[in-house]
């Protein structure tokens, strides 16, 4: 498979070796062409504008074009998915924020608005509870797969250890969106968790009466849990994908374990001639 | 791993990687794919399962049985095996902080530099038995039935009354069969307990800590009356 290599502007072209000539920096010489070459230009006059001032070309075109591993199947797309779904529940949440009101009085009522008159309103609001579940799902096979591939073992320690973290905070958004609905099954199925947590010890009483914003639930525990589920956890989250993310590219993905690198030690010596 | 392990598994990894292809397009292309089989799964879903509203949360009812997410069914069913009061903060702390930090410091204390899961038993008997346990935990914790489920064999007429109970949320504080909670008497066998009327007039006003129902419209109250005579 082929892609077209006109559509790249010249910096972000895969860089050639050297001696090798051809996709060159794509600096527009445009003397005596017509307007249409020089329209052509245009794409990668922005793109070096932008690198000229940023040096961005050298990371994006050393991420765009690292090697990935021989043997890398459809298991190592389940990281992605589950980074899509972020991006499509962080998308629908937007939306949903638009019309809700985080007051115990006003909540439900915002929701039933939401629901029945706003147009596409249901439909976002399905897309986006049935999308924490499908999360939810893929983070525990994104896991599953880096742990019977060993692909947590070195040098990618500390981005399993982020991972994990990551689980916890999408478990931790799942319960915190649970009662913004504000009807019966999310308002006691919350009551309860809340319980479970002030029975932990020493810390679990601090914790349940920080999340219930006092001893008792009242008014402003909505607004708490609207405020964990709207930007304190999102927050965390992202800043922990660009991280999980970061050492990806940097230790890239690990190759399926049964793919050995020894098994044809001739065509290995080749390679390193 | 010792230093030779890793820079073994360094070299490797540096072989494979250039017999590898370029992440763009090749990867991209593949992300690409799942990314749209993601979006396609969550409209899917949202259309047929849409975003059911349930009744509105009320403070001051006692007699609704919480459910969580169903993700978090595992949970709930370790804390509804696990009944001595004693023995209930490890269930509900104890076990998932455990199991958390075991899930986070797996790197550091597996330090087997053998990658294959065929030859690292110990791990990947212990992941697929991890993964057993938590599906058979929440297939129990939905399988315990729906708050309002009442799942006793009756009569085709008593059904209606049936179905009141399970609305009313009785499966709160009393026991039917295999549902619902002791606080109050079990009902499984009241109708050969009480008389009729002894029962109706227990609904109505509501002894005790149990609310009165006599504000039910009179076919529902009706039908739930038959159905509790007939438990034999």
């Amino acid at each position: 498979m082929k892609f077209p290599q006109q559509l790249i502007p010249g910096p972000l072209k895969r860089p050639s070796a050297p001696g090798e000539r051809g996709n060159g920096s794509g600096n527009g010489n445009g003397n005596g062409a017509g307007p249409v070459d020089q329209l052509k230009e245009v794409p990668a006059d922005l793109v070096g504008w932008v690198d000229e001032r940023t040096g961005g070309s050298g990371f994006l075109t050393g991420m765009l074009y690292r090697k990935v591993p021989k043997g890398t199947n459809w298991f190592y797309t389940l990281g992605s998915a589950t980074l899509f779904a972020f991006v499509v529940q962080a998308l629908t949440g937007v939306f949903l924020a638009m019309y809700y009101t985080p007051s115990a009085d006003e909540a439900y009522a915002s929701i039933t608005h939401l629901t029945n008159d706003v147009f596409l309103g249901e439909f976002v609001r399905g897309m986006h509870k049935w999308g924490a579940s499908l999360m939810v799902i893929l983070v525990f096979l994104h896991m599953g797969r880096t742990f019977f591939f060993g692909a947590y073992k070195y040098p990618r320690e500390l981005n399993w250890v982020i991972g994990v973290v990551l689980l916890i905070l999408t478990l931790v958004m799942g319960f915190t969106g649970y009662l913004l609905p504000f009807d019966q099954r999310s308002f006691w199925a919350t009551v309860v968790g809340v319980n479970i947590n002030g029975t932990g010890p020493i810390i679990g009483p601090y914790l349940s009466d920080f999340l219930r914003a006092g001893p008792e639930f009242g008014a402003t525990t909505l607004a708490r849990f609207y405020a964990i589920h709207m930007l304190l956890v999102p927050g965390l989250l992202i800043a922990l994908i660009g991280a999980h993310l970061y050492l990806v590219v940097k230790l890239g993905t690990t190759a399926p374990p049964w793919v050995s690198a020894e098994r044809k030690p001739k065509s290995l010596r080749e390679e390193q001639v | 791993m010792n230093r030779a392990e890793k820079e073994q598994y360094l070299r490797e990894y540096e072989v494979l990687k250039k017999k590898g292809k370029p992440f763009f397009p090749y990867a991209v292309l593949k992300d690409s794919a799942m990314m749209f089989v993601v979006v396609v799964v969550v409209v899917a879903m949202s259309l047929v399962l849409g975003a059911e509203q349930g009744p509105k949360a009320d403070p001051t009812t006692t007699t609704y049985v919480p459910r969580p997410e169903w993700y978090f069914f595992f949970l709930f069913e370790v804390l509804r095996v696990i009944k001595p009061p004693e023995l209930v903060p490890l269930a509900t702390i104890g076990i998932p902080t455990i199991a958390m930090v075991l899930l986070l410091l797996l790197p550091f204390y597996d330090r087997n530099p053998e990658r294959r899961p065929e030859r690292r038993p110990i791990a990947t008997t212990a992941g697929i038995m991890t993964i057993v346990a938590m599906a058979y935990l929440t297939f129990l914790g939905a399988a315990a039935g729906s708050p309002t489920e009442i799942e006793m064999e009756v009569e085709p007429q008593y059904e209606a009354g049936r179905e009141v109970a399970a609305g009313l949320g009785c499966l709160a504080c009393h026991k039917f069969g295999e549902n619902g909670n002791s606080l109050a008497p079990d009902l499984t066998h009241i109708g050969a307990k009480l008389p009729a009327n002894a029962i109706e007039r227990t609904v109505r006003v509501g002894p005790s800590f149990m609310p009165p129902y006599e504000d039910l419209p009179p076919d529902k109250f009706d039908d739930l009356i038959d159905f509790l005579s007939s438990l034999q």
